[in-house]
């Protein structure tokens, strides 16, 4: 047992408290530990993508409590790749908020974005579900903070909705997590799959209600139509590197549906098909309603939100087929779309700072149009799935995962049309801000910071240029962010073994729950 | 005893969605206490009620009560009075910042030039 395998819950934990009490009032040392502390936690998630590549369930019994009476730590495949995406997707994304100065328009940036990553390290290794829970509401409570950084009435306003909608959905948990307590009589995963699976069909009637209510929770975590309401608003009028660290948000839902989904209820069991029953229309129709939101939008930061919804939908197809095909490109197209949503939402602040605005209008000039116009292309031929990147192949991957399916039609169909439309939706918004802007010409460069330094009104929704302390810095780690669907394009081979190997594991609970349950006789 | 918890637990409930629904802050906050005060009655009802007896299993004791709820409750308890001091500073926040306390958006937020007064909809006598 490798006590690293706490590391990714214990060192934000620590960093995050010392950046608030020791150097609250020195940004600099706040921005040298805050980016050590997360290039650690990538080194870490490295490593135990080694320990998980030896494809043994690892466990980690916290206090060295015998399971199922203590918390246990999980770590697989699925949970290490996850931990290493979110490492790799903070550290560019913190980058870039150092870059561009995001991070000293208000206070404790850095330590509100340690504790989302304690949460949501936590979140995809627990085997305990109450755990689970606490953990959700660790990474919401920083989250509260992030999306509100900079302050400004439409921002908080938008936070309040998104506090009320996550509450509601953490109230939603609770009666979840009772329901099953009720009926199972255990909280830890690999125990509840074990009495689940015993259990006698004609008693599972609140079982199943339990399921889907959870499956609910998740859904809106997720940001499945019709429980997508809260993200447009939010990510809009989040900072720009906060809605690009959201991106790894979206898919902590989709992390669960499919943990609890193959582990506690798999489908041939007691929740037969509802579950798929119900994930797979409302993928079906969370593609089409963010595709078709990114046409309709008139604001930049709400059509990445809407190209977010989309990929979610995208991605919950694959694993609404709940096989092993399916869940691989899952996997495969969890990470791609992680990357181009993050990178996506970073290239809208870019455009942001430079013209001033978000809105989708052509009077207004677009200064380093070239630059940007090149990182938007590549960002936006991943994010609707055209070729040569790895959206292409993701998309591939799903359509192929669920051509044997009985509503092939109907997914084959939504998926085609539906990337028309954002085809569509995402070369109109860049010929109008990137081709039109260019033709008004260099005029109305960013005022240069004043003599008293840069000027840093708190409340505005964008970052000027003129802000930035280091330019350079933000667009290195955008590039470094599209570097990542690049290599996942061109080593798309191992990837996708690396994904296959995952959905073995994911479907095959036994050995998950060996791990946990058998052979912990004097438990070390 | 079954009906009393049961029902007060539906009637929060109830008393939380209706207020959750209000187009007003303060009456969605109020809502949010309300739902987590039922889900709190809720977790502890789920290890079965039992009455006068010990949380802990001991020899020679005839009944016990399940502790395993009482320990989730009081997590819960701890998270959403914490949840709800937050969700009343972003409210007063916003209500500070915007100048009312509505909690849909305002055509700023969809609209270049939008409206961000609190007249959004003529004939709004919400209260």
């Amino acid at each position: 047992m490798s006590h690293l395998i706490i590391a990714p819950v214990v060192l934000p934990a620590v960093i995050g408290p010392l950046i608030i009490l020791w150097m609250r009032h020195d940004l600099l040392l706040q921005r040298v530990f805050s980016t050590a502390a997360t290039a650690a936690l990538a080194g870490v998630a490295l490593y135990l993508n080694l320990l998980a590549a030896g494809g043994e369930v690892q466990v980690y019994r916290l206090g060295n409590w015998a399971a199922p009476f203590g918390i246990v730590l999980m770590l697989d495949r699925l949970a290490a790749l996850l931990l290493l995406l979110t490492a790799l997707l903070a550290l560019a994304v913190q980058l870039y908020a150092i870059g561009s100065g995001w991070d000293r328009k208000g206070r404790h940036f850095h330590a509100l974005w340690q504790f989302q990553l304690m949460g949501i390290c936590g979140a995809f290794l627990t085997g305990d579900a109450f755990n689970l829970f606490v953990f959700f509401e660790i990474l919401l409570i920083a989250s509260y903070g992030l999306m509100i950084h900079g302050g400004g009435e439409m921002r908080l306003r938008a936070g309040v909705q998104y506090i009320a909608y996550n509450l509601a959905g953490s109230t939603l948990f609770l009666a979840a997590l009772g329901v099953l307590y009720a009926v199972t009589g255990t909280l830890n995963m690999a125990d509840m799959a074990q009495r689940v699976a015993q259990m006698p069909a004609e008693d599972t009637a609140l079982l199943r209600a339990g399921a889907v209510l959870l499956m609910l929770v998740f859904a809106i975590k997720a940001a499945l139509v019709p429980l997508h309401f809260w993200l447009p608003s939010t990510y809009a009028n989040a900072p720009g590197p906060v809605a690009a660290l959201f991106a790894i948000m979206t898919k902590v839902g989709v992390y669960g549906i499919i943990r609890f989904f193959t582990l506690v209820f798999p489908q041939d069991a007691v929740t037969q098909s509802v579950v798929a029953d119900l994930l797979l229309p409302a993928a079906l129709f969370t593609l089409a309603i963010g595709q078709a939101g990114i046409l309709g939008t008139r604001h930049l930061g709400r059509l990445a939100a809407f190209a977010a919804i989309g990929s979610v939908g995208t991605l919950m197809i694959a694993v609404a087929q709940f096989t092993p095909q399916g869940t691989s490109a899952a996997v495969y197209y969890l990470v791609h779309s992680t990357l181009a949503a993050g990178a996506l939402f970073l290239i809208m602040d870019m455009i942001g700072a430079r013209r001033g605005d978000l809105w989708l209008r052509s009077d207004r000039a677009m200064p380093d149009h070239g630059l940007i116009a090149a990182l938007y292309f590549v960002a936006a031929i991943a994010i609707v799935g055209m070729p040569p990147f790895s959206g292409f192949i993701g998309k591939l991957l799903v359509m192929q995962a669920s051509g044997t399916a009985p509503a092939m039609v109907w997914i084959w169909a939504t998926i085609l049309i539906t990337s028309l439309v954002a085809i569509y939706a995402m070369s109109r918004a860049g010929s109008i801000v990137l081709w039109k802007g260019a033709a008004l010409g260099p005029a109305s460069t960013p005022a240069p910071p004043a003599a008293g330094g840069p000027k840093l009104e708190p409340d505005e929704p964008i970052q000027d240029l003129g802000d930035a302390p280091a330019n350079w810095l933000a667009v290195a780690s955008v590039m470094l962010l599209l570097s990542g669907i690049v290599a996942l394009t061109a080593w798309a081979g191992p990837a996708m073994r690396l994904a296959e190997a995952t959905a073995a594991q994911l479907h095959d609970p036994a050995a998950y729950v060996a791990a946990v349950l058998d052979g912990q006789e004097g438990t070390k | 005893m079954e009906l009393l918890l049961s029902s007060a637990i539906g009637m929060l409930t109830a008393a939380g969605v209706y207020l959750i629904l209000r187009r007003r802050s303060f009456a969605v906050v109020l809502g949010m206490t309300m739902l987590s005060y039922a889900i709190n009655l809720f977790l502890f009802s789920t290890g079965r009620l039992v009455v006068n007896a010990p949380p802990v299993l001991r020899e020679g004791a005839a009944a016990y009560t399940d502790p395993l709820p009482q320990a989730l409750v009081l997590t819960a308890i701890v998270i959403s009075f914490g949840m709800t001091a937050v969700v009343a500073m972003m409210a007063l926040g916003a209500f500070i910042e915007g100048g009312d306390d509505r909690v849909d958006m305002p055509a700023a937020d969809r609209l270049p030039g939008g409206s961000r007064s609190a007249k959004r909809i003529s004939g709004d006598g919400d209260a």
